[in-house]
């Protein structure tokens, strides 16, 4: 008798002799001598051969295993998991832009070049910069980008300089893509608001320092408040500010960064910009500069001559390029879509109600989760498990279980400087109901940890499949299916 | 258009209960001297309708899709089954998370695995990684990986890669310290072994080389692998056209150590270039050493089958500046619609796909050179695309070409100047023998 039925690897569902695509029939004379001199393969060894209505089911049946933001909130801090419009799913693949080379010359791509020169145009309005590169694929990618051009601009200068200076609160790509760029890493501590302290930023502040990474609003959902003179400590020491975008779903069309001293910006539109995140990319990163970083943007540049627009390659000053072709183009298609469906109060409206929907949230939960820094939350707000790990509870219990109630858990891997975060950013789209249904299952679980801990480390309960053994996977692991002997 | 989903009373009712008066307040930390007083610039919102219409007139201006086009050179137009759209569209797919948290999201954890196992059949290797941005960034992250593996300074890398790919790696390079040798090509369009022989000494770390290459010739990839392993250094094929992975030798078997490269051809549009599909796998003991996410097999607490992303240490979020790679986001749903196409076509349909491309572009190749004054470049077998040397400025042909309604092909000369006149014409599946004969008598008609 079978107890449940799983869902096989398709390998296991292969059978010899199936297949589902098929083309035409060779039209062309066979020539036996073609690719003569290569090494030819005479198989692919347990390659999959299924028919068509198995792939659609299997692939249907995984897909009902996911959670997803069509499904309901998804309030993943630092995230932005807002919802995709579907419009820009469709104009995305419209033959027109999707079928069309990279190599293709110019002249016949003038509605691609002008697309990515009209997006380049609305972002530096969004965020108050000079000039932008849409090439970087992802958000990390963009910080080594920028990062790049920081250096190259240094550099220009006669000096690299070794260190990029970076908060204690840091989301883990920033060392990460600084230390690519050859830079040594020095964290800042946070005062007690959250926030960089001002003190240990003009102590650290040297000659040596290249740059400050800093997240803006940061990783707490605080806004640095200082921002200015953080800018002024950093350039009075001839050194640039980095700030990392991720969070700019809290600021649009309230403050630009480029008007509060940064000089070099990276946005995640697969955030802010809505584009969806496809369970984990494609995103796009764009890199936003001013000043005399301009000159040292990728290759190539879109530029614009009487209504013509062409590919710049001859950009003495550029770091070089970045990635084949011309970035992330579909998802920069995506966000070109949602800013001209948004429009100026659209776009100002995102920042006020992502931020007005995590304040809800902060105010629900309040009292019944602690909360470490008192600071007014921007667009998501940082809990920890703290009154619950009385009980035994951590926030890995807690996310569990809000999986039970048909939700998805905030972030925990991080900020580093909260234990045992529950790290929540609801975005702008959701509806009070989904807001008031989260608060509702937050509060059940703080009660359920006081008077029944046990069952909150057994969760989830209720899912194709519960806690995972992630210690095994690591220890020993199995990183593809193969034959059995 | 507005996503909001909120109502008047709703929006009275929250600002009541967060205890403000109008959601101005909530930005009291933002200085005030630094906000913006005014409206953003922006063109005003447009209703569904209105940007359709917008961006269907940005599409018009595109005169690319109406061509008959023999552009290859590491972006690939392939037929792509009905399914993969289809599937691929799945909200459930293409809206959640990097699947942080495995109990909700075994779909996408299983997918991942599942094309982990298909780039490792086809590459010939151990393991793979759950994808990078694309070719070219995948080919620099493989040349740090050599760098860390061996602790050697030097980077051997043909000629004959893409030059994108080539330009990306010394963009990355550039401030770690890592020196890059370019190895020239003999006239066979492969690697000039004897060049690679005297580059290579015991400061190497890799040789790197694309096969099939940017001429789309075939490498001797045993060859060069055992040339590299002779002075102790990793021998790294990067795959620019994945298809060709379903008829060549799989590199692995010939003693490559990492393959990594560009799947776009595997159910990814051409798109101008993006999202594309990088991907990398490579030999069991370099795992700690592999860049990007990886998903792997585990039980749950019950007993039952489930995946996980595991091997985190290796990876930004744990690692910080000590990671393997800064990579976070990646490109996910290319990598389903790779799943999903090579699932479609199958074993024995993917091999008929790439033999047809073969087939296809030595008819091509054989019809072009028949032309008067157009001959082969190199001799070397070649997959899809092959290069051919004309007795014009390719310039003027390529207008001659353009004027008929043809993309013939890709110029060189910006490229690879010491090649004269020369163009990469690709020839996929998707041409008929009559586009083929069209762009020969095109060809022809041209010169003449």
């Amino acid at each position: 008798m079978i107890k449940e039925i799983r869902e096989p690897l398709v390998f296991e569902l292969s059978s010899p002799g199936k297949r589902a695509g098929r083309l035409p029939a060779l039209d062309v004379p066979e020539d036996p001598k073609a690719l003569a001199g290569a090494a030819l393969r005479e198989d692919i060894a347990d390659f999959p051969e299924v028919s068509e209505p198995e792939v659609v089911r299997h692939f249907t049946r995984l897909s009902q295993k996911n959670y997803c933001v069509d499904l309901g909130l998804y309030p993943l801090g630092s995230c932005t998991m807002k919802y995709n419009p579907k419009i820009n799913e469709r104009l995305a693949a419209l033959p027109a832009f999707s079928a069309t080379h990279p190599h293709a010359p110019d002249d016949l791509v003038q509605g691609n070049l002008e697309l990515l020169k009209r997006l380049e145009g609305l972002l530096c309005e969004i965020t108050g910069l000079e000039a932008f590169t849409l090439h970087p694929a992802a958000g990390a990618h963009g910080e080594l980008v920028g990062m790049m051009m920081i250096r190259a601009a240094l550099e220009a200068r006669g000096d690299a300089r070794k260190l990029v200076l970076i908060p204690d609160s840091a989301h883990g790509t920033n060392p990460s893509s600084a230390h690519i760029c050859g830079y040594g890493v020095k964290e800042i501590k946070s005062n007690e608001r959250g926030t960089i302290d001002l003190d240990s930023l003009e102590k650290e502040m040297t000659g040596d320092v290249a740059a400050l990474m800093v997240t803006n609003p940061n990783t707490l959902g605080v806004f640095e408040s200082d921002i200015v003179r953080i800018a002024e400590i950093v350039h009075d020491k001839g050194g640039l500010l980095y700030m990392d975008g991720a969070n700019m779903n809290a600021l649009t069309g309230i403050v630009r960064p480029g008007d509060m001293g940064v000089d070099v910006l990276h946005l995640n539109l697969h955030k802010t910009f809505s584009t969806p995140h496809g369970g984990g990319g494609p995103g796009a990163g764009p890199v936003g500069v001013h000043g005399d970083l301009v000159r040292h943007l990728p290759v190539p540049v879109v530029v614009e001559k009487d209504g013509h627009y062409a590919l710049d390659f001859d950009r003495p000053g550029s770091v070089g390029r970045v990635r084949g072709y011309f970035g992330q183009f579909s998802v920069l298609v995506r966000a070109l879509c949602y800013i001209l469906s948004l429009g100026p109060k659209g776009v100002r409206e995102i920042a006020e109600y992502a931020v007005l929907n995590a304040n809800y949230i902060r105010k629900g939960l309040e009292g019944h989760y602690h909360l470490k820094y008192a600071t007014p939350s921007m667009h998501e707000c940082v809990f920890s498990d703290k009154l619950q790990k009385e009980h035994g509870v951590s926030n890995l219990d807690i996310a569990k279980r809000l999986i039970d109630f048909g939700l998805h858990p905030p972030t925990m891997s991080f900020p580093l400087i909260v234990h045992g975060a529950l790290m929540i950013e609801p975005t702008e789209t959701e509806s009070k109901r989904d807001l008031d249904l989260f608060i509702e299952a937050m509060r059940t679980i703080a009660r359920e940890a006081r008077e029944e801990p046990e069952a909150l480390k057994a969760a989830p309960h209720v899912t194709y499949v519960r806690r995972l053994d992630e210690v095994a996977a690591a220890k020993t692991p199995v990183l593809r299916w193969e034959k059995k002997a | 258009m507005s996503y909001l989903s909120l109502s008047e009373q709703d929006k009275k009712d929250m600002l009541a209960a967060v205890g403000v008066g109008s959601v101005e307040e909530l930005f009291c930390c933002i200085p005030e001297d630094v906000r913006l007083k005014r409206d953003l610039r922006l063109p005003a919102a447009l209703t569904e309708l209105e940007l359709v219409r917008t961006m269907e007139g940005l599409g018009r201006k595109n005169a690319y899709p109406g061509s008959l086009s023999f552009l290859g050179g590491g972006a690939y137009e392939h037929f792509v089954p009905t399914v993969v759209d289809y599937l691929s569209s799945r909200g459930e797919f293409v809206s959640p998370y990097t699947p942080y948290q495995p109990e909700v999201s075994q779909g996408t954890l299983q997918v991942i695995f599942e094309f982990q196992t298909l780039i490792c059949q086809l590459a010939g290797l151990d393991i793979a990684n759950a994808s990078l941005y694309d070719g070219s960034t995948g080919a620099a992250e493989a040349v740090l990986m050599t760098q860390r593996l061996t602790g050697r300074p030097k980077v051997l890398m043909a000629r004959t890669v893409h030059p994108q790919y080539r330009e990306v790696v010394r963009t990355y390079i550039k401030n770690v310290g890592i020196e890059l040798e370019e190895i020239p090509y003999g006239r066979d369009g492969r690697i000039d072994a004897g060049a690679l022989g005297r580059a290579l000494d015991e400061r190497t770390a890799a040789v790197v080389f694309q096969s099939p290459n940017y001429f789309g010739v075939v490498e001797d990839a045993k060859a060069l692998s055992e040339s590299a392993h002779g002075r102790k250094a990793l021998s790294v094929a990067l795959v620019a056209e994945a298809l060709s992975l379903a008829l060549l030798e799989a590199p692995g078997r010939l003693g490559v150590d990492i393959v990594t490269g560009e799947a776009q051809s595997f159910g990814v549009p051409l798109s101008y270039g993006g999202p594309y599909l990088g991907f990398m796998a490579c030999r069991k003991e370099f795992l700690r050493q592999l860049p990007g996410r990886i998903a792997g097999q585990t039980k749950d607490v019950d007993g039952r089958r489930g995946f996980v992303l595991t091997l985190a240490t290796r990876e930004q979020h744990i690692r910080r500046e000590k990671a393997t790679s800064n990579i976070c986001t990646n490109q996910a749903l290319c990598a389903l619609r790779a799943a999903i196409f090579l699932e479609t076509m199958g074993r024995r349909g993917l091999r008929e796909l790439a033999w047809q491309n073969a087939q296809k572009a030595a008819y091509a190749a054989g019809r072009l050179a028949a032309v008067r004054g157009v001959q082969r470049t190199f001799s070397g077998p070649f997959f899809n695309e092959f290069v051919i040397g004309l007795p014009k400025p390719w310039a003027e042909v390529d207008t001659g070409l353009r004027a008929k309604g043809l993309v013939g092909g890709l110029g060189l000369a910006a490229d690879y100047p010491e090649l004269g006149e020369a163009v990469l014409v690709c020839v996929t599946e998707l041409k008929t023998k009559a586009d083929i004969d069209r762009l020969a008598a095109g060809v022809e008609e041209v010169l003449s």
